[in-house]
């Protein structure tokens, strides 16, 4: 889809909203939106898609009270903007937005945690991302580096990049709008997504990438939205396999779930999002133990998560019962980086290999 | 040896004073320390006041006074226009302890055993050595007394330091002043004291000086309160020591003694008890062996009375009084007040009352405040131990949608009045009421029963508020909504008055055109049924109209056609007839505020 063409029709959707509302007024009704309810308990595995997506539990603000119509005020001083910012080719951030809705009088934004909602509302609401808004993200996005070629639709036309060959020792930066990007081809067996600056530093310069033919991608921690949507797209484009590795403790299951099924968050959009058959590879609490790694005890936090996580319809696979269940034995957790107390090459000769061939990736 | 252990200590064993025993036991009277010491003396002259007032049919005019005299010694007085005391009596009133006109009466009133004033008479002798000034006068023809007095602890005896006839501006009425030392510390306590001695005696008016401080606790009825009568005693309600004082006088025969001496005992129960005890009824009263005694009071308590006349020994504060009173203290938004029936225990004629108030000014965090009294006196210490408290604390208040932890909290008002011929305390300082199962189920009774009325009173306020936070959403937001979206889709501003009219509950006429067919349509939103009539002015002669206009003029091109119409609550109507549509549509009869009017074919 051309650039215009998603512009016009997130306008059409946008506005659809705004049309839906006008019939309701005009007909004598209270405008009204549906939304599912956005928790734990309505997220439901879609066996198509093979994502966690919101389920049927649906709840329904109408302008018959104060506080639902200031939010139906607000939405619409939103859509209104939005389409203006389509129609001017310009964009801002979630966090320009909050500050825009200054002006706003009554619809002004009280938080910026509730613009955020509302965006999300959105994108629910036209089943489209807030990217194809105009909406960016605060943070920039990760890095990749690996045997990928790729064109990138910049401000100042399109630029053919290889994340091996084109760019610095960091990587190539991908950008808040993956849609602006076309995969063009790679030389890749795997990707593994890494969760820390360190490792990812450490896999480069071991030559990890070359040596395995493998695209490394830098989660930067809980990984933003066009991270994982980049992911989907190698994963879905070339049909790669991907690998994520992170620490061991209850956080960073957290991010390989979000990866593999989907933030809870986001669940609206987890086809776009999500990469079902992204595998974890550790360190894994069996990890800790078979390779006696320098650990260090779970604090209550880490516990209260790892129980959270047992009761997640995310983690009720058996191997995570498991592992979670063993992890609560051990009371242990350990970062990706105790693999250097045996040698820094040991991660990539030995670790990494030897769970890619029990994995079959290798 | 054991004969001369026995010996030494009889030598040492004596009797002791009752003002000796009282010197050492402060704390059963409410003297246990300087803060509260204060207060019970108010309460126990304040007391003292109320009931001579009410006695000689006076509206009480009390005024107290608390000045700091030096250091942490200070001088109370407390004035009254009541009818004074004869001079001859004011030694023993405020001299000696445990001396009253009351204590063998059984009626309601305030102060029961008279060990109260004297007890702060003897305090200040303790404490500061100076004597207790009581002026008194007993009507205009008679000179004022002022006496001042001591209490010879050792005798139980009141000591008169000086008497001297002088001149008061007072026609009648008694003033004491004590000098004791205190503190202020508890002051607060000491103006709620007051506050709420105001709300259950709405006949006084009660006038504060505290230091430089006036405060006015003002009267709300011109009422003098009726004073209880004493009634005799009950059999249900005698204990054996009161039986046998009454026997050892007594001339009569047994029956005559029963039915002469106790109240609701006729002739038939008095033989009835005689049957039981197994006493002739012609025995000579006054002849009765203790043991014959002890099966007489058996007897009494097994034998079937009816209760005793609650009406005439007891004086309920009264519905409406309470509601005055607390309405003038608190600002609160929601006040009603329960006297139950009179009803009994042991014997005892009592009666509950009880007011709930929520809202207003109450403050927002906390337990509810518990206004607790004992014949029209305020109990302000020892909540938690008090049959009061805990019958509050033993009832559901989420039943009537309060919140509760222990006792329910946010803004509510709980006042309980216990009035009774023998008001049943945990201890002498008549703190709190004792656990007695008939008071405590009287009480949960009256409290059901005010907890009910809230219960409505706060379902009406909160639906009223959703009406409100809808009108709200509808008449301030909507409108910007509507022009919002207007803006989005690039078309006129929707016209929501209609929305404005369901949501806002009133009666909606619309008049649209459906090819060719004008249709004009009433909804009742509202909660009344409407009778009105609605005129359309336009050139449609509506011949064909469906139900037909109960009349129709013409004016050159222009018809108008008037139907007379009654909706129903939530009730609708329709008319349809031939036409283009165009003119006007006009409701009358009915109030302009509680329509709207859409033209949907302009």
């Amino acid at each position: 889809m051309s650039r215009s063409q998603l512009d016009n029709l997130a306008t059409e959707r946008l506005v659809g909203i705004a049309r839906k509302w006008y019939r309701q007024m005009a007909g004598g009704e209270i405008p009204s939106i549906s939304l599912p309810t956005r928790t734990k308990q309505n997220i439901a595995y879609d066996d198509e898609t093979e994502v966690w997506k919101y389920g049927n539990r649906e709840s329904t603000r109408s302008a018959g009270t104060a506080k639902s119509a200031l939010h139906l005020l607000k939405m619409a001083w939103v859509i209104w903007f939005l389409k203006n910012q389509i129609s001017e080719n310009r964009s801002s951030t979630l966090r320009e937005l909050y500050y825009i809705s200054e002006g706003w009088k009554k619809a002004k934004f009280q938080a910026q945690d509730e613009s955020n909602f509302l965006i999300e509302d959105l994108e629910i609401l036209t089943d489209m991302q807030r990217e194809a808004f105009h909406l960016r993200p605060e943070e920039d996005g990760a890095t990749i580096f690996g045997p990928l070629r790729l064109k990138e639709l910049t401000r100042r036309g399109a630029r053919d990049i290889h994340c091996q060959d084109d760019v610095g020792e960091a990587g190539y930066q991908i950008p808040t709008n993956v849609e602006n990007i076309e995969l063009l081809d790679h030389d890749a067996q795997f990707v593994i997504a890494i969760e820390t600056g360190g490792m990812y530093a450490r896999l480069i310069e071991n030559g990890f990438d070359s040596e395995f033919r493998a695209i490394l991608v830098h989660l930067k921690g809980q990984p933003a939205r066009s991270t994982r949507r980049i992911l989907n797209r190698i994963n879905d484009q070339f049909g790669i396999p991907v690998v994520v590795f992170t620490d061991g403790d209850p956080w960073s299951y957290r991010i390989y779930a979000s990866i593999a099924y989907g933030a809870i968050k986001s669940a609206h959009i987890s086809d776009l999002l999500a990469t079902p058959k992204a595998q974890f590879i550790g360190v894994q609490p069996s990890d800790i133990r078979d390779y006696n790694l320098p650990s260090d005890h779970l604090n209550e936090k880490d516990i209260a998560a790892l129980k959270s996580e047992l009761t997640d319809p995310r983690f009720s696979s058996d191997y995570w019962k498991e592992q979670i269940g063993l992890q609560l034995t051990l009371n242990l957790k350990s970062e990706q980086q105790a693999f250097a107390a045996r040698g820094l090459d040991f991660v990539t000769k030995e670790y990494l290999p030897a769970r890619l061939s029990v994995m079959g990736v290798l | 040896m054991g004969v001369s252990l026995a010996e030494e200590l009889a030598r040492q064993q004596r009797s002791i004073s009752v003002a000796e025993f009282f010197e050492r036991n402060k704390h059963l009277l409410g003297f246990d320390s300087p803060t509260r010491g204060i207060i019970t003396t108010i309460k126990e002259a304040v007391d003292n006041a109320l009931d001579a007032c009410e006695e000689a049919r006076i509206l009480p005019d009390i005024y107290i006074g608390i000045r700091r005299q030096s250091g942490d010694v200070f001088r109370i007085v407390v004035e009254d226009n009541g009818p004074g005391i004869v001079s001859r009596q004011i030694p023993f009133v405020f001299g000696k302890l445990l001396y009253g006109s009351r204590f063998h009466q059984i009626r309601q009133s305030r102060g029961q055993q008279g060990i109260g004033i004297s007890a702060a008479v003897l305090y200040a002798q303790l404490t500061t050595g100076v004597p207790t000034v009581v002026i008194s006068r007993t009507g205009p023809d008679r000179p004022a007394v002022r006496v001042e007095i001591q209490i010879d602890v050792g005798t139980n005896e009141p000591d008169i330091v000086s008497q001297q006839e002088i001149e008061w501006d007072r026609t009648h009425g008694t003033r004491v002043q004590i000098e004791f030392r205190s503190s202020l510390a508890a002051r607060k306590r000491l103006v709620e004291y007051l506050k709420y001695t105001s709300v259950v005696n709405p006949h006084a008016r009660l006038r504060l000086e505290l230091d430089d401080e006036t405060i006015l606790f003002d009267r709300v009825s011109d009422e003098v309160i009726t004073c209880p009568q004493a009634i005799k005693p009950h059999p249900h309600g005698i204990e054996i020591g009161q039986l046998r004082r009454m026997l050892i006088p007594a001339k009569e025969h047994l029956e005559d003694f029963l039915s002469n001496h106790f109240s609701r005992v006729g002739a038939r129960t008095a033989r009835e008890i005689c049957t039981r005890a197994g006493l002739p009824g012609n025995r000579d009263a006054g002849s009765l062996s203790p043991k014959e005694q002890k099966r007489l009071i058996e007897a009494m308590q097994e034998v079937k009375v009816p209760a005793p006349p609650v009406a005439q020994c007891l004086s309920p504060i009264g519905e409406e009084l309470i509601i005055r009173s607390l309405e003038k203290e608190f600002q609160i938004d929601f006040v009603r007040a329960r006297t139950r029936p009179g009803s009994v225990f042991s014997g005892h004629p009592f009666i509950i009352e009880a007011a709930i108030g929520y809202g207003g000014k109450l403050p927002a965090d906390g337990n509810a405040q518990i206004l607790r009294f004992a014949n029209r006196v305020p109990l302000m210490y020892q909540q938690g131990a008090c049959a009061i408290t805990q019958a509050i604390a033993g009832m559901s208040w989420k039943n009537y949608s309060i919140p509760q932890a222990g006792l329910p909290t946010g803004q509510l008002l709980i006042l309980v009045h216990v009035a009774s011929t023998n008001v049943p305390f945990t201890s002498e300082s008549k703190d709190a009421v004792a656990g007695i199962p008939e008071i405590e189920r009287e009480i949960v009774l009256a409290l059901q029963d005010l907890g009910r009325d809230l219960k409505l009173f706060l379902s009406r306020r909160d639906r009223n508020r959703l009406q409100e936070d809808r009108a709200q959403a509808v008449c301030a937001i909507l409108p910007d909504l509507a022009a919002k979206v207007a803006e989005i889709v690039e078309e006129p501003i929707p016209n929501i008055s209609y929305i404005e009219g369901r949501v806002m509950r009133r009666l909606v006429a619309r008049k649209r055109i459906d090819s060719g067919t004008v249709v004009i349509e009433l909804v009742n939103y509202t909660a009344q049924p409407a009778t009105l009539s609605l005129y359309s002015i336009s050139p449609d002669a509506a011949d064909d109209a469906r139900p037909p206009p109960d009349f129709v003029t013409r004016l050159e091109d222009e018809y108008t056609k008037v139907w007379q119409i009654s909706v129903g609550a939530g009730e609708s109507w329709q008319t349809r007839f031939t036409g283009s549509g165009g003119g006007t549509l006009e409701l009358r009869g009915i109030d302009p505020r509680q329509i709207v009017v859409v033209d949907q074919d302009v």
